[in-house]
């Protein structure tokens, strides 16, 4: 009782000044100190409501606007009104309005490519990714090893990332262009960015090209933090190359590997510079590229849009973090029983 | 993607605000704050003035108007982000943004959202000495919403050496190409790659044949024709017979003359800025062995699209006096002829193109006078955007054999229908 008397007048006393009292109940202690804490962050969640839950909150309520119509006596846009979810189920049925009622989407109309485009952007995410991984691996394994040289391998390895993203898809797109050295080489006339497969199969490859290199980058911090005792350990106890792998290596680099994984996710979920850039018209245009489009037509549609493609890169980013985070460790064991 | 989300909260904040005005403004079209004797500084916005020519006309305009001094507001050299930061400063209803230069393709969709000074009654200009397909391409619900600045037409490039006369027909054209398969080298190529040039390309085969993609409307297709096929079917069967070659579904302007330019092309449809480049170029082959010739077409001249640039007055000008001067300062002859000879910007006034001394300067001026007056503006569509993506989708597909004319041309009509809702 007395404590709380104490460190009540303490507590008017002092507060302004925010020096620590010398004797202080430990409830009231934790309670300044959580107190404190909240005042230092204020100014954080402040700033982070303003720029990042404002404008969530203000896509979605311009989300449930329908775009500007066109009047036909006057020949003017007017407002269109309240839409209710009518924007959402444009994009996830693929449904036009028109003067009969809703209409499934017509092929040429951004409404149409909403499912096309998002297996585009899952294709690029799930090709691209597992192989930036395995050769961001090897690389980082490389880096990390001493050897002459080193310093002049490392530099090469980060070239391609260092290189902004609309220049490297510019190089890449005289690369494969019809007259360029990728069809001189294989002799064929290949339209890399017009056909289809061609121009995925093209974007596959300068993404890896580009994004390999950070990979490697987080995964050689990760490997720097294994103490070289553990392979010494290993080694006296006559492990193989590979179990040392795969018992050793993979296990201790795995959180600066799911770290980097989860990185290249979420820029291939969202990419849009490089297949913008170097072309491939429809079969190249991910989530970012239709948002853009759309902006043109009508900033309600696209609000609507860019919600659904927030609302599944955060639902992927959750499962990914949920089902590899917990589960990884008890994989690479199996992995060691099996081996 | 954060930013983009905020942006486009900001966009229709201002977009609702601005449809408001253009509500008001609507019933009472001169009821806008200033009128046509409001006098003073101005601002003038445009693309990057790569030539050098806007500066100077400026300073001759500011040393006759020390009163009425026009700003320079250069934006930057991509159209898209020309197009997005001038809707970005009408819906924020933005005054300073006084004169602005507005693509061909644009000038619907700014009339529509009534950012742009109808020239009407107090603000009308005279354009009878203007070619008539330029002004059409400013004129939007039969009012005249910007004045034509600088025009662009289809040329047809071709090598003298190997065709002594130039097609004058689609079907001509397409018998030279023999020719083309002697010397081993392709036959005709645009621009075909899925781009604004595809729209373009195929505008001008379907206009060609007498058909039109939208009506005077601006949003009901009229693509359900005997004419809208026959242009359409023309460039498949191009594509179906080798004629043009399948590189050229990657094509964009500057592929398609490099290709020229490397003396692997007979045939190149194309603006007029090849001219130069091609005779001068260091890489150029073909510096010697080319000329122009009026695109072909059925029977005659064929049909070109019209490029260019107008110059359109905000709504939210404070000094729509001076705006309007300086409007028809830049569509006086002096100023067309110095876009001319600084900029070889086509003018839009038709008497300089029987000018001798710009004749000499610029040996295509009068076959592209041919060009723009048998030209027709790309549709004149406030859903541009949604109409020329209709286009080159469907028209892709077309010409790479993955769809029928019929089922592409059929498609083209439910999208655009579907940009406008009915």
């Amino acid at each position: 009782m007395s404590t709380q008397t104490l460190g009540g007048a303490r507590r008017s006393g002092d507060a302004p000044h925010g020096g620590e009292p010398p004797r202080l109940g430990l409830q009231d202690a934790h309670r300044r100190r959580v107190r404190n804490a909240w005042l230092l962050i204020a100014p954080t969640l402040v700033l982070l409501a303003v720029v990042i839950g404002y404008p969530i909150v203000s896509a979605v309520i311009m989300s449930l606007e329908k775009d500007p119509g066109l009047d036909p006596a006057t020949g003017f846009f007017v407002e269109g009104g309240f839409a209710g979810l009518s924007n959402y189920s444009h994009w996830l049925l693929q449904q036009c309005n028109s003067s009969g009622g809703p209409v499934p989407c017509p092929p040429g109309s951004l409404g149409s490519q909403f499912w096309p485009s998002t297996f585009t952007t899952l294709f690029f995410t799930a090709v691209t990714v597992p192989l930036e991984t395995v050769l961001g691996f090897w690389f980082a394994l490389i880096m990390n090893r001493a050897f002459r040289g080193r310093a002049l391998v490392r530099t090469a390895i980060l070239v391609p990332w260092a290189i902004p993203t609309a220049v490297t898809a510019k190089l890449w797109y005289f690369i494969f262009a019809v007259a360029g050295i990728v069809n001189s080489l294989l002799g064929r006339q290949i339209l890399w960015t017009s056909d289809a497969w061609a121009s995925r199969f093209a974007i596959v490859v300068i993404d890896t090209w580009k994004a390999t290199p950070f990979m490697a980058l987080l995964i050689l911090a990760g490997l720097q933090l294994i103490p070289d005792e553990i392979y010494e350990a290993a080694r006296v106890d006559g492990a193989s190359t590979w179990k040392t792998f795969w018992t050793i290596t993979i296990p201790l680099v795995r959180p600066a590997l799911i770290v980097a994984i989860l990185f290249r996710i979420l820029d291939v979920l969202r990419i849009y510079d490089l297949p913008a850039i170097f072309g491939g018209g429809n079969a190249t245009a991910t989530w970012s590229i239709l948002v853009v489009q759309q902006m043109r037509q009508g900033a309600n549609a696209a609000s609507a849009l860019s919600t659904i493609v927030f609302l599944f890169i955060f639902f992927i980013a959750f499962v990914f973090v949920r089902f590899l985070g917990a589960d990884l460790i008890g994989r690479g064991q199996k992995g060691k029983d099996a081996s | 993607m954060r930013s983009l989300r905020r942006s486009t909260w900001f966009r229709s904040l201002a977009l609702v605000s601005a449809t408001a005005l253009a509500l008001t403004g609507c019933s009472n079209n001169s009821g806008s704050t200033s009128t046509n004797s409001d006098r003073g500084p101005i601002t003038y916005v445009q693309g990057k003035d790569n030539n050098n020519v806007i500066r100077p006309i400026l300073q001759k305009w500011n040393d006759a108007h020390p009163d009425e001094k026009v700003t320079f507001k250069e934006q930057s050299d991509n159209a898209d982000q020309q197009h997005d930061d001038l809707v970005q400063h009408f819906q924020a209803k933005d005054a300073d943004y006084d004169v602005v230069s507005v693509d061909v393709i644009w000038t619907a969709e700014f009339a529509a959202k009534g950012w742009l000074q109808p020239l009407k009654d107090d603000f009308a200009i005279d354009t009878s000495s203007l070619l008539k397909p330029t002004v059409a391409a400013a004129t939007y619900n039969d009012t005249l919403y910007a004045a034509p600045v600088t025009s662009d037409g289809g040329l047809l490039y071709y090598r003298k050496d190997l065709v002594p006369t130039p097609p004058k027909t689609w079907d001509e054209m397409m018998a030279d190409c023999q020719i083309a398969k002697q010397q081993n080298i392709d036959c005709y190529a645009g621009q075909f790659a899925q781009y604004e040039g595809l729209t373009v390309n195929v505008s001008e085969a379907i206009n060609t044949n007498g058909g039109t993609i939208v009506g005077s409307d601006g949003k009901t297709p009229t693509l359900d024709t005997s004419q809208a096929k026959a242009g359409l079917q023309r460039l498949v069967d191009g594509f179906k017979s080798g004629n043009i070659p399948q590189s050229a579904l990657t094509y964009q302007e500057e592929q398609g003359r490099q290709s020229f330019e490397a003396g692997k092309l007979l045939f190149l449809r194309n603006w007029p800025y090849v001219y130069s480049l091609a005779s001068t170029d260091g890489s150029s082959v073909v510096k010697d062995s080319f000329a122009v010739a009026p695109l072909p077409g059925v029977s005659g001249v064929g049909t070109s699209s019209l490029g260019g640039h107008s110059a359109g007055m905000s709504v939210y000008s404070k000094h729509k006096g001076t705006a309007l001067d300086f409007m028809k300062f830049l569509e006086s002859e002096e100023i067309q002829r110095l876009f001319v000879t600084q900029a070889s910007n086509a003018p839009v006034m038709s008497k300089l193109y029987d000018d001798a001394d710009l004749n000499k300067q610029l040996p295509y001026l009068s076959t592209l006078k041919t060009s723009i007056e048998n030209a027709v503006p790309r549709p004149v569509s406030p859903f541009y955007p949604a109409l020329t993506k209709a286009v080159q989708d469907n028209a892709t597909e077309a010409l790479k054999g993955t769809k029928s004319v019929d089922q592409a041309l059929t498609d083209m009509s439910a999208a655009i229908k579907a940009a406008s809702g009915s």
